[in-house]
């Protein structure tokens, strides 16, 4: 008797709990779902916005996020194409969107407890894409773009046609004491590119300071060796050394075998140049262009097979090192004017002209930017003074 | 347990270089270098090249869910993207190197792939460098602080002196960037005050980092005494 009424009091308790879960309500849906084809992107996106469920606040079960569904005909089933958070009021959906073909749209509430509940149907959107990107930021991201090309267009016309002054760097006079010291000692020079590829800045300016070197070093009967990261950057220094072999009148010195590829992967790369500078002991190490985690195990091997460092990279926290390991440094954009004071090309020499007209307007922007804030503070300016002045 | 042992191995064999370069290291390079390379080759392959060409012009079948549900819904595939071939042709111009007598062919895609980047990378450099910068770089340099409704003296010259040292940073710095002109006098003075903004930077730059090293210097330490010998608990 005493488990009959056992087995009734567990019953009913489970009876209890379940009727209890199944009562949880589903969610409160989204209201207000609007779809409109994404201004100024490329095409293939709708933005979605509604007003959220209300049952995101409530204590029990509450909304933890909302499926964004799609269909062709709003009487046809939806599919998913994207998430959002509970809190958020839209979301772009774009996986799988074409341009040109109309949608419709649904926003599905769930709660912890994976019920639901889904929204009215927004829609037909059709997504397409434009050709200008028209918002306000982006305007003056296009004004500032038309000026700095302009500054730099105007100024290689004029280093065309005189000559235009770009102050002396001091890392550039080491590079040809580097190159005569390898000379003096008869052992290499080593040409690091950097980890970049080969349409970053830093890499284009290291192709330009490595047409340098490599001509030096065939005038000198000196050797180069350099180990590439990324196998474009690999061609391209294929090239510029073969060229600059080639303007010293030195085609035959040029030895293939010097310009390699190793892997284009970080730690095996600096593993392979490591152990080239310990065999090689080359007299001139040059790190120019893109460097990161690598560049000071690799400047500290330099070190302490005893070469001259020479080292230029646009990276804030590899400058750092560089300037602890090597002897001379080219920080940031020092290496893209060593670049243009090394080659004398109207084109480089004018851009770095432009670029200087560039700062100052930049520069100039951002005091005025200061000089108006203060001012939008004066009050407060004039209440410290007095506060200072009358001690109040 | 095996795996272990060697990953144990390489990893002393590659630390051995503190020590000097020896034939262990030789070793343990050319094994780390011949993995990477091929891992890379197998991995560009299958996760770039695969899935940008033949599957993006309709020549295998992986689809991804959404326009798995597209095709359900429609019976039809997303248009094949035709555009990719371009790349594919671009991709051959450059093995073109390997014949000497056609060898200049191989120069055209590498002009495509280095003007395109630079042409797009050009905004979004405009967009977080310079613009950013500026915006970030307009700073009140007196900036008043009220903690409830008066004014707080303390905490109004705290972050006044901050922002006069970013915007006296900045401009200071831009001046050493400049080439038009040689560091002389009072330019140069300014001048010299930047760099001497960036020094600082670099520092606290390598002390942040090296703290960084160090961690990871304990992780692997903690792989060989840990994971493999087990002397840690």
């Amino acid at each position: 008797m005493r488990k009959l009424f056992l087995a009734a009091l567990l019953s009913t308790f489970f009876l209890i709990s379940f009727s209890f879960v199944s009562a949880q309500t589903p969610p409160a849906p989204v209201t207000n779902l609007t779809a409109k084809d994404t201004p100024s992107d490329k095409g293939a996106q709708v933005d979605l916005s509604w007003t959220a469920s209300p049952d995101e606040q409530r204590a029990e079960n509450p909304v933890i996020g909302y499926q964004l569904l799609v269909a062709l005909s709003s009487d046809s089933p939806f599919v998913a194409v994207g998430k959002a958070d509970a809190g958020a009021s839209g979301a772009t959906a774009k996986d799988g969107l074409k341009n040109d073909q109309s949608y419709y749209f649904k926003v599905r509430a769930y709660a912890a407890d994976s019920s639901f509940s889904e929204s009215e149907v927004a829609g037909p959107a059709t997504p397409t894409g434009q050709w200008w990107n028209t918002q306000p930021n982006y305007i003056w991201i296009f004004v500032g773009m038309v000026m700095l090309v302009g500054f730099i267009l105007y100024n290689i016309r004029k280093a065309g046609k005189e000559e235009l002054y770009i102050r002396p760097i001091a890392g550039i006079n080491a590079i040809d004491e580097g190159i005569g010291r390898a000379t003096e000692m008869g052992k290499p020079i080593l040409y690091i590119c950097g980890l970049g590829d080969a349409a970053q800045a830093a890499t284009i300016a290291a192709f330009s300071v490595l047409g340098r070197v490599a001509q030096k070093v065939a005038q000198y009967q000196s050797r180069l060796i350099v180990p590439c990261y990324d196998p474009i950057v690999f061609s391209i220094c294929q090239d510029v050394v073969k060229g600059a072999y080639l303007n010293a009148g030195r085609p035959e010195a040029y030895n293939e075998k010097d310009v390699f590829f190793v892997t284009q992967d970080q730690f095996p790369y600096m593993a392979a140049v490591n152990g080239i500078m310990l065999r090689e002991k080359p007299a001139t190490n040059f790190y120019i262009g893109q460097f990161y985690a690598e560049s000071l195990m690799l400047a500290e091997t330099g070190f302490q097979a005893g070469s001259i460092q020479i080292a230029g990279t646009d990276q804030l926290i590899q400058m750092s090192f560089f300037i602890v390991a090597c002897d001379f440094t080219l920080i940031g954009e020092e290496m893209y004017a060593a670049s243009a004071y090394l080659s004398k090309e109207p084109e480089q020499i004018g851009s770095i002209k432009g670029q200087d007209w560039g700062k100052v307007v930049f520069a100039s922007l951002s005091l005025l930017g200061v000089v108006s804030a203060l001012l939008e503070h004066k009050i407060g300016f004039f209440e410290m003074l007095k506060k200072v002045l009358l001690a109040e | 347990m095996v795996s272990l042992t060697i990953a144990g191995f390489l990893t002393l064999g590659i630390m051995s270089f503190v020590y000097k370069d020896n034939p262990v290291y030789k070793l343990c390079e050319s094994i780390f270098i011949g993995v990477s390379a091929g891992y890379y080759f197998v991995s560009i392959f299958y996760q770039s090249l695969l899935p940008q060409l033949t599957d993006k012009i309709g020549i295998t079948g992986e689809l991804s869910d959404s326009a798995l549900a597209y095709y359900r819904e429609t019976g039809s595939l997303a248009s094949p993207q035709w555009f990719n071939l371009i790349a594919a042709v671009l991709g051959v111009m450059m093995l073109l190197r390997l014949v000497p007598k056609i060898g200049w062919i191989a120069r055209w895609p590498l002009a495509f792939v280095i003007g395109s980047t630079a042409g797009l990378r050009l905004i979004g450099e405009l967009q977080t460098n310079i613009m950013a910068q500026i915006q970030k770089s307009i700073l009140p340099l007196w900036d008043p602080q009220y903690i409830d409704g008066s004014l707080n003296m303390a905490a109004s010259v705290g972050h006044s002196l901050t922002n006069i040292v970013m915007v006296a940073g900045i401009l200071t710095g831009v001046v050493y960037f400049f080439f038009s002109k040689e560091h002389k006098g009072v330019f140069g003075g300014t001048a010299k005050v930047g760099i001497w903004f960036l020094m600082v930077t670099f520092g606290a730059a390598f002390g942040l980092t090296v703290m960084s090293r160090m961690s990871l210097l304990i992780g692997r330490l903690d792989f060989l005494l840990r994971d493999w010998l087990h002397l840690l608990g």
